[in-house]
């Protein structure tokens, strides 16, 4: 994508961390090809947040699945730092829908965030200070030797967000992360997820249908239009200052962005 | 953060109603001794005064379990029946675990097994104690043999269907953080099997107990369930009484043990379970 704004600041300068380009997918069934993803061309730079947002069943999963190398590429290419993505990639964390399903419930919240990190060539001492400060990132720190099921579903997540951050990854991809817990979490994890931009200087990709949630978090929104998935449009999202749940979400420029996304995505559906 | 806490305090709250509308705990503890005490005394008052020679009192019955302890002989058949138990139990448990992580995990191997496997598995084992004692004779490696296929194949199935039934999100956490071959057999996939691996272990426990008994009966002259039989069949019923009794108390003694390091092992899964129980 060409089309990077220059109102999102110094980020066209800012080098591009994920590069999917011309990327196809093809599920092979017995009455015959069908194609998922057709030709799907961004890119993402450092520090950066971009939403993917498309009516359901476009291939936002499958999409996921194949950049976190899950799944193989049929065609085109994604590179993460310059490396060709065809297997997990070690620069990348993915932080999953199901929150209840993605923790080990026999591992402590502290050796959850800690699993990862185990044959990363770090000292003990190393590995238990970055779990610590990840927890602490995401204001879990108490919650360290507790076990999953112990905690809510946002408290859960946090300790997700937190186990991805403790790897360090080039780039953060995020699956539908908030939406399966009520709406007043769902803010406060969305807060969290733009602090931890902000700590880190992480870059994250979030899939997400929830169009406001997408406005809010990004600096850029990828539509992906109807099956095979497309990019139809990039949005830029432009707002001054750090972003506020209550005054962000009040803009008038907020409302337009949204209804601009709205209509995008309702012409792809 | 507040608003995070709030559900969970509630949470708290509602399951101490509701642990406070269940039995207490010492009166569970109490009708969990209390049983066997009463059918205890009803045994010891209904044979008191018994003349029938095969239901001698109970207190003939306790004397002469006791004068039997004294003997050496009699120690050494406990120890040889628990020695077999025990080695036999913890072969089969090593073996079915490790035979059903691969047949689990591999396609291949469980497409070839399987059908074998679930043939062998449909015999009673006790129906496969002649065929041992036929082909390797009356020494004792026939008996842990014996034990040890009876266990098996309940540890076995179960390790194939914990191993299988392995969550799908789990096993993508695994691959995305790429975690090593022994990273994800020792902190993913067993804990995960963990509970069906332990049933499978209980019931192993069961069958390996009875076949234990049955292989002593058939042509060994060492063991509890030999001393017993043989009791039996010379008529000296007290004997045989007192070797029942015991192979009783060692049954409940195993299953009792093992509960105990189920409990431990699966710390988590149980916390978990009766977490889920009071939301």
């Amino acid at each position: 994508m060409t089309s990077t704004p220059s109102t999102a600041g110094h980020s066209d300068e800012r080098p591009v961390r994920l590069d999917v380009s011309g990327l196809k997918k093809t599920y092979t069934t017995k009455k015959g090809d069908v194609p998922v993803i057709d030709d799907l061309t961004f890119d993402l730079r450092q520090g950066e947040i971009a939403c993917i947002v498309g009516p359901s069943g476009t291939g936002k999963t499958t999409l996921l699945k194949c950049l976190a190398g899950l799944q193989p590429i049929t065609s085109g290419q994604a590179t993460i730092d310059g490396h060709v993505i065809d297997g997990p990639p070690e620069e990348l964390a993915l932080v999953f829908q199901e929150y209840t399903r993605s923790l080990m419930p026999w591992l402590s919240v502290e050796r959850n965030v800690e699993l990862p990190l185990r044959h990363l060539s770090l000292s003990a001492e190393e590995r238990r200070q970055r779990a610590a400060s990840s927890l602490e990132a995401v204001g879990m720190a108490e919650a360290a030797s507790k076990y999953p099921w112990q905690l809510s579903g946002g408290m859960q997540q946090r300790v997700a967000i937190a186990r991805a951050v403790a790897y360090r990854p080039g780039v953060l991809i995020m699956d539908e992360p908030f939406a399966s817990v009520d709406a007043q979490t769902r803010f406060e994890l969305e807060d969290l997820c733009l602090r931890i931009r902000e700590q880190f200087d992480m870059t994250i990709l979030v899939v997400t249908h929830d169009i406001d949630e997408s406005v809010y978090l990004s600096n850029r929104v990828i539509v992906l239009g109807q099956r095979p998935a497309k990019v139809t449009d990039v949005i830029p999202i432009d707002f001054d200052g750090p972003r506020d749940q209550l005054t962000t979400r009040a803009l008038p420029r907020f409302a337009q962005l949204r209804s601009e996304i709205f209509e995008l995505i309702r012409k792809a559906g | 953060m507040t608003t995070i806490q709030k559900p969970l305090r509630s949470r708290t709250r509602q399951a101490r109603r509701q642990r406070a509308a269940r039995s207490p705990r010492w009166l569970l503890i109490g009708a969990e001794v209390g049983l066997p005490v009463i059918l205890i005394a009803a045994w010891w008052f209904a044979s008191a005064g018994s003349t029938n020679i095969f239901f001698p009192p109970l207190q003939t019955i306790l004397a002469r379990l006791w004068q039997l302890t004294q003997t050496s002989e009699f120690l050494i058949d406990i120890g040889s029946s628990l020695g077999n138990l025990v080695a036999s139990f913890v072969i089969a448990c090593l073996l079915g675990v490790l035979l059903g992580l691969a047949l689990g995990t591999s396609r291949f191997l469980s497409w070839l097994l399987e059908p074998v496997i679930h043939f062998f598995r449909a015999i009673p084992p006790v129906a496969l104690v002649p065929i041992f004692v036929s082909l390797l004779g009356f020494e004792n490696e026939t008996r842990i043999l014996s034990i040890t296929v009876a266990a098996l194949f309940p540890v076995l199935i179960s390790t194939i269907d914990g191993v299988r039934a392995n969550d799908e999100t789990l096993d993508m956490v695994s691959r995305v953080y790429r975690l090593t071959w022994s990273e994800r057999l020792f902190e993913v996939v067993l804990p995960a099997a963990a509970p069906r691996i332990l049933s499978g272990m209980q019931v192993g426990l069961i069958a390996a107990f009875v076949v234990m008994i049955a292989s002593e009966m058939l042509g060994s002259s060492t063991g509890l369930g030999a001393k017993t039989l043989l009791a039996q069949q010379t008529f000296t019923i007290a004997d045989m009484w007192a070797g029942i009794l015991l192979l009783g108390i060692f049954g409940y003694l195993a299953t009792f043990l093992f509960e105990l390091f189920r409990r431990r092992v699966l710390r988590w899964y149980i916390a978990a379970q009766q977490q889920e129980r009071q939301l």
